[in-house]
C-alpha cells in the first residue's frame, strides 16, 4: 500500500517530533530563561519520539511519500535503538563535564542527527537513503569537532569528514551504476529488475563494491575503519558513545534493507543473492575487520582508543550474520544491536564518570579503580567490558552465540573459527583493562572516583540489563524475529 | 527433596548476594556467613549419597524445564553415579577451603562473595545435563576464578591469572564450536545431553566435535601440551584457591570427557583413545613426575605431581575396561581429597615460614610433630602407599590398562617408583636431617587447620581399606558407559 503525502503524516508522528524538538531546542537557546533547559527538552523531545515509534509498531507495513520511506516492523525497531541511544546520550550530556557552552547547538545537532539515522533505518529509495546518510553523517561531523579549544576534537572532524566525503562520494557513485543497470532507484523495483531482467554481472558487482564503501564506513568495517580511532578519540565521550552504538546501527539498517529486500530474494529462511556475489565479499571483510580491530586494540593505552578498536571488531562480528544469507543470520545482528548498545554505552559511561573525576582517558588513570573510593564504576566496567568478550552469563555471549550458531547453522565453519579466535584475542586487552582496575593497586595520589545518582541509574539499570539477557534473553530474541519483516509491496 | 540439585547449585549464588549485602568491615560476619552457606549443600550432598539408589545407570533426581523455547535450551539437571563422586567432593572442599579462607585479610567480602559464585558454577556444572546450561556454569567459573587468582594471589598474580583466564577460554570457545556443530548435525535439533546419547554417535563431523572438546577438557585437565597454565595458577593463587583448582576443576576435564565425549560420541571415543588419552595419560604421568623432582618451591612441587596423578585417570579412562574406568573415576575422587591435603599443608608452613623452598627447612618433625603426621599421612597416600585410597585407584587403573596397553602400563607403573622418589626425598629434605635454627620457634599446626585437614584424612584412610563405599555409587553407571564404548569398539573391529 502507497500512501499520500497526507496520510503519511501519521506515519512520520516520531520524525514530526524530533522536528518540532530541534526547532524548539534552538529557540529556546536563544532565551536566556530556558537556556539552561534545552537538555533537559531534548531529552524529552526524544523519549516522546519513542512513545510515538512504540505506538506505531502495530500499523501495518506502508509506502510513504511517494514511496521514498517505508514504514515496517524492521524500522520500527530500529527507530527504537536510535531513540534509545539518543536517550542515553543526552542523559550522558547533562553529566558530562565536557559539555558545557553552547548547549542548544549540541543538544539540537543530536537530536537532528537522531532524525537522519530513523530516516536511514526506513529510507526505501537509493536517493533518500543517501540524503539520510549524509545528514547523519554532517551532524556528526560538527559534534564531533564540539570541543572547539580542543585540538584532538578538531582534528577528529576533520578526518571524519574527509573520510566520509570520500566514503560518500564512491557510494553515490556506485548507486548512479545501480541506478543505470536497473533504470530505477526504488529498493523494490531495483529488485524485480534484478529478478526479471538480465544485467551485466560486472557492473552490478562494481556498482555494489562502490555502495558497501558508502555502508561500510558507517558502520566502521575494514578498510573504511581509519577515521573511527582518532573520532572516538577527539569527540566528546557522549558522543564516541552515540557513534558508536546509533551510527553504527543506523549504517547496519540501510546494509540489511539495501542488500536483503534490493539486493536479495526471500526463498523463506534464507535468502538468494541476485547477481554479483556480494556475500563472500562480505565474508572476507567481516573475517579482516575484526581481525584488524582486536589486533590494533591489543596495543593501546587510551581506553576511548581501544573501544574504537574494539567497535570496530564488533563490526566485524556482526557482519558474521550478514553473510550467512539467512534470516537467522539477521535475527542474530538485530539481537546483537540490542546488547551491543547495553554494553558499550555502559562503558562509555563508566569512561565519562571517570574522566569527569580524573580528567584521564589512558588506561592508566583507572590504576586501582576497585580500590579507590566506590568500587561501583569498577564493577560495572568489567561486567561491561567482559560482556563485550562474550563471557556467559552476560548479554554479549548471547549475542555471539546467535551469531555463530547462524554462521554455523550454514556451515561457515572457518569465518566461526576465525570468530572464536578473536573473542580469545579480545579477552586478553578487555581483561588488561580489568587487571589494571582490579588486580593493581592505587598508588595513593590518584583522585577518587565516585558516582552520583543520575549516572549511577544510567549505569546500574545498563549493568542489570546485560546480566539479565545472559539469562533470559527469550523476549528479546521474539521481538527481533517479528521485527524482521521487510515490507516490499 | 525433588530440588536437592538445584537447591545444592543455586544456595551459594543466594549466599553470594547475602555476602554481598553486608557491610565490609564486618570480616568475621562475612566469614561465619559464608562458611554456613556451605554447610546445607554438603548436608544434602550426604543426604544424595545415602539415598542415591546404586543399581541405576541413568540419571537421577533429574529436574527439566525449558529455558529458552526457540534452541531447544533446557533448564536441566541431574546425577547419575559418575557424577555423584563430584558432587560429594565438590560439596566437602567448599566447606573445608571456606574454613581455610579465614586467613584472608584483604578485601574479605569480595573474596568470599566471588568463592561462593565459584562454589555454585562448580555445581552446576557436574549436575548440569543440557550442554548450553553445562557451557554457563563452565565458563562462570572462569570470572570468580580469575578474580580470585589476581587479586589474593602471590608475587606474580597477575601473569598467572591472566594466563589461566586465555588458556580455559581458548578451550572453552572450541568448545562452544563443538556444542554448536553437534546442535545443528544431530536430529533433533538439541543442547539436551540424554537426547544426544540417545542417537548413539549418529551424528556428522562427529572425529572434529571429539577432537574439539577434548581440547577444550584437555586444557582444563591439563593435559601435555596445554598444561603450562596450571603450576603458574596452582603457585601463585591462595591455599584454598588452589585446593579447588586441584581438587575440582582439574576433574571437570575428566569429567567432561566422561560425560560428553565417552557418552555422546561413542564411536570416535573407541577409536581416538589410545592416543589421546592412553599415550597421552602415560606421558602426563611420567613427564609430570620428572618435572615434579627437579622442583625447589613445595607447591610447584605438587602442582606437577597433580598434572601426573591425572595421568592415570586418562590412562584408566582409555582402558575400557570396568576395573580401569572405575578406577579412573575413584582417582578423581581420590586426587581430590589427597592433592586438597598437600595444598592445604603447604598453606599450613607457608603461613607460618613465608616461604615454600624445601631446602629452605629441615628437622621440622622435631618442631612439628603433628603437622608432620599428618603431611607424612597425605605424601604417603599420593605416593599410593597400600592402605591409603590413592593405592587402590592406581592399582584399579594400571589392572584395568595392562589388559589392553600393556607398554603403556608397564611405563605408567614404573614412574609410580618416580613418585615416591620426590614424594620421600621432599619428606626426607623438609621433616628429617637437623633442625633449622630460624624455624624452632615455628607454632604447631592449629585447631582450624587440623578441622579442615582431618575430615580429608579420614576419607582418605576409609578409601584405603573400603573403596567400595565410593565405588558402588559409580559402578552402574560407569560398566554402562563402558558397554557402549566397548560395543562400538567391537563393531570397529
Amino acid at each position: 500500500m502507497s500512501l499520500s503525502s497526507l496520510q503519511s503524516l501519521w506515519y512520520t508522528l516520531p520524525e514530526a517530533i524530533l522536528v518540532v524538538t530541534i526547532l524548539a531546542v534552538f529557540i529556546a537557546d536563544l532565551l536566556p530563561r530556558s537556556k539552561d533547559w534545552v537538555g533537559e527538552m531534548a531529552l524529552a523531545g526524544v523519549a516522546l519520539s519513542l512513545l510515538a515509534t512504540t505506538s506505531l509498531a502495530d500499523e501495518p507495513g506502508a509506502w510513504l511519500f511517494g514511496r521514498m520511506v517505508v514504514h515496517d516492523p524492521f524500522t520500527i525497531f530500529f527507530k527504537v535503538i536510535f531513540a534509545l541511544a539518543a536517550l542515553a546520550t543526552i542523559w550522558m550530556s547533562l553529566g558530562s563535564k565536557e559539555i558545557t557552552s553552547n548547549k542548544g547547538e549540541y543538544y539540537g545537532l543530536l537530536v537532528a542527527s537522531t532524525l537522519g539515522m530513523y530516516f536511514m533505518s526506513s529510507s526505501s529509495n537509493l536517493l533518500m537513503a543517501y540524503l539520510s546518510l549524509e545528514f547523519v553523517s554532517l551532524t556528526s561531523y560538527v559534534l564531533t569537532g564540539y570541543l572547539r579549544h580542543d585540538r584532538r576534537s578538531g582534528e577528529a572532524a576533520l578526518k571524519y569528514l574527509i573520510y566520509g566525503g570520500v566514503a560518500s562520494g564512491t557510494m553515490i557513485y556506485g548507486m548512479s551504476w545501480i541506478f543505470g543497470l536497473t533504470g530505477s532507484m526504488d529498493f523494490a523495483q531495483i529488485n524485480s529488475v534484478l529478478t526479471h531482467a538480465q544485467v551485466n554481472q560486472l557492473a552490478l558487482f562494481i556498482g555494489i563494491v562502490l555502495t558497501l564503501a558508502g555502508l561500510g564506513y558507517k558502520v566502521a568495517a575494514a578498510p573504511f575503519h581509519m577515521w573511527v580511532p582518532d573520532v572516538y578519540t577527539g569527540a566528546p565521550i557522549p558522543i564516541a558513545a552515540f557513534l558508536s552504538v546509533g551510527s553504527k546501527a543506523a549504517g547496519f539498517a540501510l546494509l540489511m534493507r539495501f542488500f536483503y529486500p534490493a539486493l536479495s530474494h526471500s526463498l523463506g529462511g534464507t535468502w538468494n543473492v541476485l547477481g554479483a556475489d556480494w556475500a563472500s565479499l562480505v565474508l572476507v571483510l567481516s573475517m579482516v575487520t575484526m581481525t584488524i580491530g582486536n589486533l590494533t586494540a591489543l596495543s593501546q593505552s587510551n581506553l576511548k582508543r581501544m573501544l574504537a578498536y574494539s567497535s570496530i571488531a564488533h563490526a566485524g562480528y556482526i557482519l558474521m550474520g550478514f553473510v550467512v544469507l539467512s534470516d537467522e543470520g539477521l535475527r542474530a545482528m538485530m539481537f546483537y544491536m540490542v546488547v551491543y548498545y547495553l554494553m558499550n554505552i555502559g562503558a562509555f559511561l563508566v569512561v565519562m564518570i571517570v574522566a569527569n573525576a580524573t580528567g584521564r582517558e589512558d588506561i592508566e588513570g583507572y590504576r586501582g579503580l576497585a580500590w579507590r573510593g566506590g568500587a561501583a564504576p569498577a564493577v560495572a566496567l568489567a561486567i561491561f567490558l567482559f560482556s563485550l568478550t562474550g563471557l556467559p552469563p552476560l548479554a554479549g555471549f548471547v549475542g555471539k552465540f546467535y551469531l555463530f550458531a547462524a554462521v554455523i547453522r550454514q556451515e561457515f565453519y572457518f569465518l566461526a573459527l576465525v570468530g572464536v579466535i578473536n573473542s580469545v584475542i579480545s579477552l586478553y586487552y578487555y581483561a588488561a583493562v580489568v587487571r589494571t582496575m582490579f588486580l593493581d593497586f592505587p598508588q595513593g595520589d590518584e583522585a577518587p572516583v565516585t558516582v552520583n545518582v543520575r549516572e549511577g541509574a544510567l549505569m546500574w539499570s545498563l549493568c542489570a540489563a546485560t546480566v539479565v539477557l545472559g539469562v533470559y534473553w527469550a523476549p528479546v530474541i521474539a521481538l527481533a524475529d517479528r521485527s524482521l519483516r521487510f515490507f516490499t509491496g | 527433596m525433588n530440588h536437592i540439585l538445584t537447591y545444592m547449585t543455586f544456595i551459594p549464588i543466594a549466599g553470594m548476594l547475602i555476602v554481598l549485602s553486608l557491610p565490609s568491615k564486618a570480616h568475621n560476619l562475612i566469614r561465619g556467613v559464608a562458611t554456613a552457606v556451605t554447610v546445607p549443600p554438603l548436608l544434602m550432598a550426604i543426604w544424595l549419597f545415602v539415598k542415591f539408589d546404586r543399581t541405576q545407570a541413568g540419571f537421577q533426581y533429574v529436574e527439566q524445564y525449558p529455558w529458552i523455547s526457540s534452541f531447544n535450551i533446557e533448564y536441566f539437571v541431574g546425577v547419575d553415579g559418575i557424577s555423584i563422586t563430584m558432587v560429594l567432593l565438590t560439596a566437602l572442599l567448599a566447606l573445608i577451603c571456606m574454613v581455610a579462607s579465614f586467613g584472608i585479610e584483604k578485601a574479605v567480602k569480595g573474596y568470599f562473595a566471588l568463592f561462593l559464585l565459584l562454589d555454585g558454577a562448580m555445581m552446576g556444572v557436574f549436575v548440569a545435563l543440557d550442554f548450553f546450561l553445562f557451557y554457563i556454569f563452565w565458563e562462570l567459573m572462569l570470572l570468580p576464578m580469575y578474580f580470585l587468582i589476581g587479586i589474593w594471589g602471590g608475587p606474580r598474580r597477575e601473569y598467572a591469572a591472566i594466563k589461566f583466564f586465555l588458556y580455559t577460554m581458548a578451550g572453552s570457545v572450541l568448545m562452544l564450536l563443538a556444542m554448536l556443530v553437534m546442535y545443528f548435525a544431530a536430529t533433533p535439533h538439541t543442547f539436551d545431553m540424554t537426547k544426544l546419547m540417545a542417537l548413539h554417535g549418529a551424528i556428522p563431523y562427529a572425529t572434529a566435535i571429539w577432537i574439539a572438546l577434548f581440547i577444550g577438557f584437555a586444557i582444563k585437565i591439563p593435559a601435555f601440551p596445554f598444561h603450562t597454565w596450571l603450576p603458574d595458577a596452582h603457585v601463585e593463587a591462595p591455599t584454598a584457591i588452589s585446593v579447588i583448582l586441584a581438587g575440582i576443576l582439574l576433574k571437570m576435564g575428566t569429567y567432561g570427557i566422561l560425560r560428553i565425549n565417552f557418552g555422546i560420541l561413542p564411536q570416535e571415543t573407541a577409536q581416538l583413545s589410545y592416543y589421546f588419552l592412553g599415550a597421552l595419560g602415560t606421558f602426563n604421568i611420567v613427564y609430570g613426575a620428572l618435572c615434579a623432582m627437579a622442583q625447589k618451591d613445595l607447591k610447584k612441587l605438587v602442582a606437577y605431581s597433580s598434572i601426573s596423578h591425572m595421568g592415570y585417570v586418562m590412562l584408566g579412562m582409555a582402558s575400557f575396561t570396568p576395573q580401569g574406568i572405575q578406577g579412573a573415576v575413584l582417582q578423581m575422587f581420590n586426587h581430590g581429597t589427597v592433592t586438597a591435603m598437600l595444598f592445604l599443608l603447604v598453606g599450613v608452613i607457608y603461613d607460618r615460614a613465608h616461604h615454600r623452598d624445601i631446602e629452605g627447612f629441615g628437622g621440622l618433625a622435631s618442631i612439628m610433630p603433628v603437622y608432620t603426621g599428618v603431611t607424612g599421612l597425605a605424601f604417603f597416600a599420593a605416593m599410593g602407599l597400600p592402605g591409603l585410597s590413592a593405592f587402590i585407584s592406581e592399582v584399579l587403573v594400571l589392572l584395568g590398562a595392562w589388559q589392553r596397553y600393556p607398554v603403556l602400563t608397564a611405563i605408567s607403573a614404573s614412574a609410580v617408583v618416580l613418585t615416591a622418589g620426590y614424594m620421600l626425598w621432599t619428606l626426607q629434605r623438609m621433616f628429617l636431617g637437623k633442625a633449622n635454627e630460624k624455624y624452632l620457634t615455628l607454632p604447631e599446626i592449629g585447631p582450624r587447620e587440623l578441622f579442615t585437614l582431618v575430615p580429608l584424612g579420614v576419607i582418605v584412610l576409609i578409601l584405603g581399606v573400603y573403596p567400595h563405599a565410593v565405588l558402588d555409587l559409580m559402578s552402574a553407571s560407569l560398566n554402562s558407559l563402558n558397554q557402549l564404548v566397548l560395543s562400538q569398539q567391537i563393531a570397529l573391529q
